[in-house]
């Protein structure tokens, strides 16, 4: 089998506190794919708020989160394992996160042994 | 009291300790059949174990020091400080546990050591309670002596250490052992209820001592008492599985409940959350009837729990909380991803979900678990659902 990340992006970081029917829903549906046991990795959440994220760039330039410049922000990531791209997108397709004009960026993960 | 004697010869020599111990028991049933029981039967028992004890070691002396190496004194204790107290039993006994349960072993040998040497079980009773003949038993043990005398795990006064390294197989065999009760395969109730509270008799064992009563035992010890509240609802006069929601709730025992709460309260006291800790939170729900977060919370758990261990089981319990909540239909979708096509729960699991909307789905699936299963009160239960699905 093998392995793809998905980046979850959403657009308003009002959306980012998710109510608890939210997040119930997540959670369903991320334990659902832990339950085919297709779960490499539950990943972990990226906090965008003021203070939690920084952009280091070159000549000693920081600044301050991802959200000034781009329209949308990367919220978290996860690993799954899959046969095919096509099933990782699959239980993508299945993510809440659509709901809220959020999207997923399917990439598998490069094995080096 | 094979514990107690090993503290004093070491496990390596444990044949010994365990000849001791049943010689005892021998000479205390001829004893006590002349001369009637007497008044402190265990302090009897233990007197003359201490007696045989100091013979040995005199034998030992006169014989083997000067011809072999004797037994290994840094793993044996001094005879003079031979000593019964109930403190050094309980220590002697949790020393134990951590002895036998020795990842050098399977899960299985595990179980069957533990249930021999610190519950006392015949070869007998462990097929009976295996279903397997006593010559596999007997071999099984064997080889797993082996492995322990070659790990050379010294057994004497706990550390810190050791309980690190050890706790987390002690739980699992212990949870293991309590499972093997709780669900057993064999019909024998009394066998059932027998292994169910060896395992919680070991357990509390472990929370009498400061050094082993962490978070994780008490929740595990909390999920033994909201199961065992169960178990004499779980079967019926005819040694029949009652159904979780057949069952009678005036069986249940409220006192191992109130048991459960207290454990489950005291495993709170520590940030961490373990497997033990969210099965027995699904365990003490169960034990709510009419709650309406019941089944929500029950999910919630799952969730958490098949995140930190993928298991079938685990899985296929999820898909039905599932389904308390959001209703069949959509527990179908969940359930068929799970393509777990020859495990017969997993076809039980779907039979049930589909035996609101599509009945010859739901007899074809009933049908696969019937020819999956080798458990007979099983193949009961399925008959009667097809039945009642037919008429």
């Amino acid at each position: 089998m093998k392995e793809f990340a998905l980046i979850f992006r959403l657009k308003d970081m009002a959306d980012f506190k998710p109510s608890p029917e939210q997040m119930q829903e997540r959670m369903n549906w991320l334990a659902g794919i832990a339950a085919q046991n297709q779960l490499v990795d539950k990943g972990n959440t990226l906090l965008p708020v003021p203070g939690s994220a920084k952009t280091v760039k070159p000549d000693n330039v920081v600044t301050d989160g991802p959200y000034t410049e781009i329209k949308e922000f990367i919220s978290g990531y996860i690993v799954i394992k899959a046969d095919t791209i096509d099933k990782a997108v699959a239980i993508a397709k299945e993510n809440p996160i659509f709901k809220i004009g959020g999207n997923i960026e399917v990439r598998e993960v490069l094995k080096r042994d | 009291m094979t514990a107690v004697l090993c503290r004093h010869f070491g496990l390596k020599h444990i044949e010994i300790a365990e000849d001791m111990a049943s010689d005892t028991f021998l000479k205390a049933s001829e004893h006590w059949a002349l001369h009637g029981v007497p008044e402190n039967p265990t302090a009897w028992l233990y007197t003359v174990a201490k007696n045989k004890t100091k013979d040995y070691f005199k034998n030992i002396s006169a014989f083997e020091t000067k011809i072999r190496n004797p037994i290994n004194l840094e793993e044996t204790q001094d005879e003079q400080h031979f000593e019964y107290s109930p403190e050094i039993i309980a220590d002697s006994q949790l020393a134990m546990i951590f002895a036998v349960c020795n990842p050098a072993n399977s899960n299985q040998s595990q179980i069957c050591l533990a249930l021999q040497i610190l519950c006392g079980f015949s070869v007998e009773e462990l097929a009976n309670a295996f279903l397997s003949k006593p010559e596999t038993i007997k071999k099984r043990l064997q080889r797993a002596r082996t492995n322990l005398r070659n790990d050379n795990f010294q057994i004497k006064k706990l550390t810190g250490i050791d309980i690190k390294s050890r706790v987390d197989v002690v739980l699992k065999t212990l949870y293991l052992l309590f499972n093997e009760g709780y669900f057993s395969k064999t019909n024998h109730k009394q066998v059932r209820i027998e292994l169910c509270s060896e395992a919680t008799r070991l357990a509390v064992l472990l929370t009498e001592n400061p050094l082993t009563n962490t978070a994780q035992v008490n929740a595990l010890l909390a999920l033994m008492c909201f199961q065992s509240s169960r178990l004499a609802a779980r079967t019926n006069d005819r040694n029949e599985a009652v159904l979780f929601e057949e069952q009678d709730r005036n069986l249940w025992d409220q006192s191992l409940i109130q048991r459960g709460n207290y454990y489950l309260i005291n495993a709170t006291n520590a940030d961490e959350i373990s497997k033990y800790h969210l099965e027995a939170g699904i365990s003490y729900w169960h034990t709510t009837s009419t709650d309406k977060k019941k089944w929500r919370n029950i999910l919630k758990l799952y969730n958490q729990l098949i995140l930190i261990e993928y298991s079938p089981v685990t899985a296929l319990n999820r898909t039905f909380a599932f389904a308390k909540v959001y209703g069949n239909r959509k527990a179908v979708v969940e359930a068929e991803k799970l393509k777990l096509t020859d495990n017969h729960y997993y076809h039980a699991l779907l039979g049930y979900l589909y035996s609101e909307t599509e009945i010859p789905k739901a007899i074809e699936n009933f049908e696969t678990a019937l020819k999956l299963t080798k458990s007979k009160t099983e193949k009961q239960t399925l008959k009667k659902k097809i039945k009642r699905l037919i008429e």
